[in-house]
């Protein structure tokens, strides 16, 4: 039931970044294509407003450190968006030369810029002179991170509390090695930290550290801390041997590229295997088992592939993968024999009307029931919204922490950003990012005109 | 098929194109290769002088990602034994009899010297010489190339030593390295040279390297200045070619002239042509990628003849010089404005900051019907750049920085006026030369400049 363990050399050619690097020589001339557009729409198709003409231009003249730091003054996970934005919906969706040709390749420009300066390893930026004040961050994810570094850029003083052992939120454990290799995201972490800020790891609110002495011994606190664990499916049969959470079935493949990519030979694949769900997480999931020798994997998804959260070019290539399709299929039971998944109950389901998130309703076909095989299942249908609202008794909405254009939350001095807080829209790595800048930018002008006051 | 064959001074070729003197027609070898691919004509790299090479030799300028946008070089003239060199000169022109076999030869300015080279020349059966009046770096220094190209006197006396003796054709090969190309072509022509070439390489540095601080090329450590040539120095190429070809001296005896300097394509061939050259000669592009560019050269030439209804090439040599004005001599009340297409235009936006920042403010950008400050502009509609025509003063700036082929037009606009050049003006109306007198010009006949 369980395919041939791979070789090493398999598991490293099947387990690294899969875009190549640009040499210097095709940046160069993909640089100078660029048109430097003024008042260019990719700044602004940009969540968090980076000068793309300016960096490129900067890459074509040869000042490739010039143009990171460009790139990392506007967004401090840079190197990270490169890799994981969907470049197609922002900046290169919106490259004036994508009308009749082939728009620059700005991803691709933009990981070419922060690869050259975290090789070279040194911060373009010199801290202000310290303020005195403190601000707690609450998560190393990627919105924590820029709200911390921006702030330590003014001369604050920053510690960030991660509950995991390791740094960087979802770009260390949910991107995808193929994506993002581990490195990439404990680079930019680093970076942060020779900024000035303290990162405590394995650090939770609540176990490690009190929201009083967070309230009491900080100025400002900023909360980052992403969403929680894969919500159960409700369905029986859910706690069969056989049934596994992606979140962290992905966070394995990515501790296993620092750690030792054998480790990966270790973990249970079977030769079929149920993805339920079809978000990015749901295509991440079944891209690894796939990759990781399994046979067949099939994409369990109750709505048509027109509602499928995924994006186009991650829809593209898991086709490209092999990974099979079931739409409009609802997992009703896990089927198990000792003890173990043998295969999945479904209804068929059909299309029905529009509905409040503007997305077609779904509704079970009378007497379709279907018995998919297969030997294991994972699950990737969302993640729960965590408890933190509650411990700093903070307004949500819909499960999400409310804030206010400034990232503000209802506790004066409290304030949060990324996928914690989006409610509606695309919870993007850029767009924690720029939730993180607007906190910063928000919490220095409240302390300096505190410390002006004083 | 249009004819492409030209008589140039008696030299019979099949196609105008020659390759110039220079690295890429040392050796019989070479331009065995390059006749064999279809070249017209080759000017053998220059014999005369013995002397000795420096390495390296070239450098190069990239720019926008393109490389050798130019290129130069201290090379010298032949470096091979003046013997092989003949030898190989009578062998190629044995072998083809219907190209242009020309020599450039440089000697020590003596008498004596140039009846020698110019009798062990004539020996080979070559068709015509080229004395080489131009080489700017090593050579010059020697009082040789451009140390006589530079000087009107020395042209003359030392092409009356040549046309005394030679039989065949003599071209003078032209410096650019002079604040006017005229008097030079003016004193070949008053020594009988029976036609000119022009032009010669630039004096140029090409570049310093960043990291080490050294001239390029390097050579042991130091550099010198070069010859400068390629596609970046074809409009000087072309305004040259032009005076001489606008000279009564190369008119009234129809003096052949051979354009050269940083042709690359057909296009750049026609342009030549265009403006006098009978012959062209190509080396650049050649040193960049190989004789194989003759194919597109002939081809591209050839079809374009053929669209406009040529029958031959010689027909289009010169056709452009009567184009050529003084600025004096231009229409003032001719008016052009520059129209964008918005159905075409991309957003780039480059037409409204060059015209901005770089010219006269004539482009606004407008969102629904408003103009709007870009740094302030909020709105969701996408901001197109507008022309006021009533304030465009026909620049062209817009429409060359325009990415999109034909989305900005320069429209003609009739602004009413007769047409009047500014000889014409100030013999008529002598007040424009004070301020006082060009504003009341310019209220009567309604030219307002914001």
């Amino acid at each position: 039931m369980n395919p041939t363990p791979l070789t090493l050399d398999e598991l490293q050619k099947r387990f690294t970044e899969l875009e190549p690097p640009m040499t210097a020589r095709e940046a160069h001339i993909e640089a100078n294509r660029c048109l430097y557009c003024f008042d260019a729409p990719c700044i602004k198709a940009c969540p968090t407003n980076i000068d793309v003409p300016t960096f490129i231009r900067k890459i074509g003249t040869g000042n490739t450190y010039g143009a990171a730091k460009t790139i990392l003054e506007a967004n401090l996970v840079g190197a990270t968006c490169s890799r994981v934005c969907p470049v197609e919906e922002l900046c290169e969706g919106a490259c004036v030369l994508g009308s009749d040709h082939k728009p620059i390749e700005i991803g691709r420009l933009q990981r070419f810029a922060m690869d050259h300066i975290y090789e070279r390893g040194t911060v373009p930026f010199t801290p202000r002179a310290p303020t005195g004040k403190r601000i707690a961050v609450i998560g190393a994810g990627p919105a924590g991170l820029c709200c911390a570094g921006e702030l330590a850029k003014l001369g604050h003083e920053v510690t960030i509390f991660e509950k995991n052992p390791l740094p960087g939120g979802l770009s260390t454990y949910g991107i995808v090695v193929m994506r993002e290799p581990i490195q990439v995201a404990l680079d930019e972490v680093a970076f942060i930290q020779q900024l000035g800020v303290d990162v405590k790891t394995e650090h939770e609110v609540g176990r490690d550290i009190s929201v009083e002495t967070l309230l009491t011994d900080f100025d400002a606190v900023f909360i980052g801390v992403g969403m929680g664990t894969v919500p159960p499916l409700g369905i029986p049969g859910e706690d069969l041997d056989g049934v596994i959470d992606a979140l962290p079935f992905i966070a394995q493949t990515k501790l296993a590229e620092k750690q030792g990519l054998e480790q990966l030979s270790q973990l249970p694949i079977a030769d079929s295997i149920a993805v339920i769900g079809a978000g990015n997480t749901a295509i991440d999931a079944a891209t690894i088992a796939k990759r990781l020798g399994a046979d067949k994997v099939m994409i369990i998804y109750r709505r048509s592939e027109a509602e499928m959260p995924a994006y186009d070019f991650e829809y593209d290539f898991i086709k490209r993968e092999g990974v099979e399709f079931r739409f409009l299929t609802q997992p009703l039971e896990v089927l198990g024999g000792d003890g173990k998944v043998t295969g999945l109950r479904c209804s068929r389901m059909q299309l029905g009307d529009v509905g409040r998130d503007g997305r077609r309703q779904v509704m079970p076909v009378p007497n379709s029931e279907i018995i998919i095989d297969c030997e294991q299942v994972i699950k990737a249908i969302g993640q729960e919204k965590l408890t933190i609202a509650e411990l700093f008794e903070l307004d949500t909405e819909r499960g999400y922490i409310k804030v206010d254009g400034l990232c503000q939350t209802s506790t004066p001095g409290v304030f949060a950003g990324g996928d914690c807080i989006r409610n509606k829209g695309e919870a993007m790595t850029v767009t924690a990012a720029e939730d993180g800048k607007i906190a910063a930018k928000a919490i220095h002008a409240q302390l300096t005109s505190a410390l002006a006051a004083d | 098929m249009a004819d492409l064959s030209i008589n140039f001074a008696g030299v019979k070729s099949p196609n105008p194109f020659w390759l110039a003197s220079a690295p890429p027609t040392n050796s019989a070898y070479q331009i065995n290769k390059a006749f064999e691919q279809g070249w017209g004509g080759a000017v053998w790299k220059t014999i005369g002088s013995p002397v000795l090479n420096v390495s390296s030799r070239y450098g190069g300028w990239s720019y926008g990602g393109h490389k050798l946008a130019a290129i130069n070089n201290v090379e010298l003239i032949s470096d091979r034994p003046l013997e092989v060199n003949l030898k190989e000169i009578t062998e190629v022109k044995r072998l083809w009899p219907d190209r242009a076999v020309i020599v450039s030869a440089m000697v020590a300015s003596e008498p004596e010297a140039w009846h020698d080279i110019v009798k062990k020349i004539e020996d080979t059966g070559a068709d015509a010489i080229e004395l080489n009046y131009g080489c700017p770096h090593g050579m010059s220094e020697r009082g040789m190339g451009a140390a006589v190209g530079q000087v009107p006197e020395y042209c003359s006396m030392i092409t009356e030593w040549v046309t005394a003796v030679a039989s065949i054709p003599v071209i003078v090969k032209l410096t650019p390295n002079v604040s006017s190309v005229t008097p030079p072509a003016q004193a070949a022509l008053a020594g009988n040279a029976d036609a000119l070439s022009l032009i010669n390489t630039i004096n140029s540095i090409i570049g310093v390297d960043l990291d080490t601080f050294a001239i390029s090329p390097n050579i042991g450590g130091k550099g010198s200045h070069g010859g400068y040539a390629g596609p970046a120095v074809k409009p000087i190429a072309l305004n040259m070619l032009s005076e001489v070809a606008n000279l009564a001296e190369v008119q009234q005896a129809g003096v052949p002239v051979s354009g050269m300097g940083g042709i690359q394509t057909w296009q750049d061939a026609a342009e030549f042509l265009l403006l006098g050259a009978t012959s062209l000669q190509v080396c650049t592009a050649v040193m960049h990628y190989g004789f194989r560019i003759i194919d597109d050269l002939t081809d591209g030439l050839n079809t374009w003849l053929d669209d406009k209804g040529i029958a031959s090439v010689n027909e289009v040599i010169g056709a452009s010089i009567s184009r050529i004005s003084s600025f004096g001599d231009l229409d003032m009340n001719s008016h052009v404005v520059a129209r964008i297409n918005p159905d075409t235009c991309i957003n780039c936006n480059l037409c409204y900051i060059a015209c901005d920042e770089g010219a006269h403010q004539c482009i606004d950008l407008m969102a629904d019907g408003v103009k709007i400050d870009p740094k302030t502009y909020t709105g969701t509609s996408k901001p197109e750049p507008v022309v006021r025509e009533d304030d465009c003063v026909g620049c062209n700036l817009c429409s060359l920085v325009c990415p999109v082929d034909n989305c900005i037009t320069m429209v003609p606009v009739e602004r009413h006026r007769p047409h009047s050049t500014w000889n014409q003006l100030v013999s008529e109306r002598p007040e424009v030369l004070e301020w006082d007198g060009m504003e009341h010009y310019r209220e009567e006949v309604g030219i307002d400049i914001h």
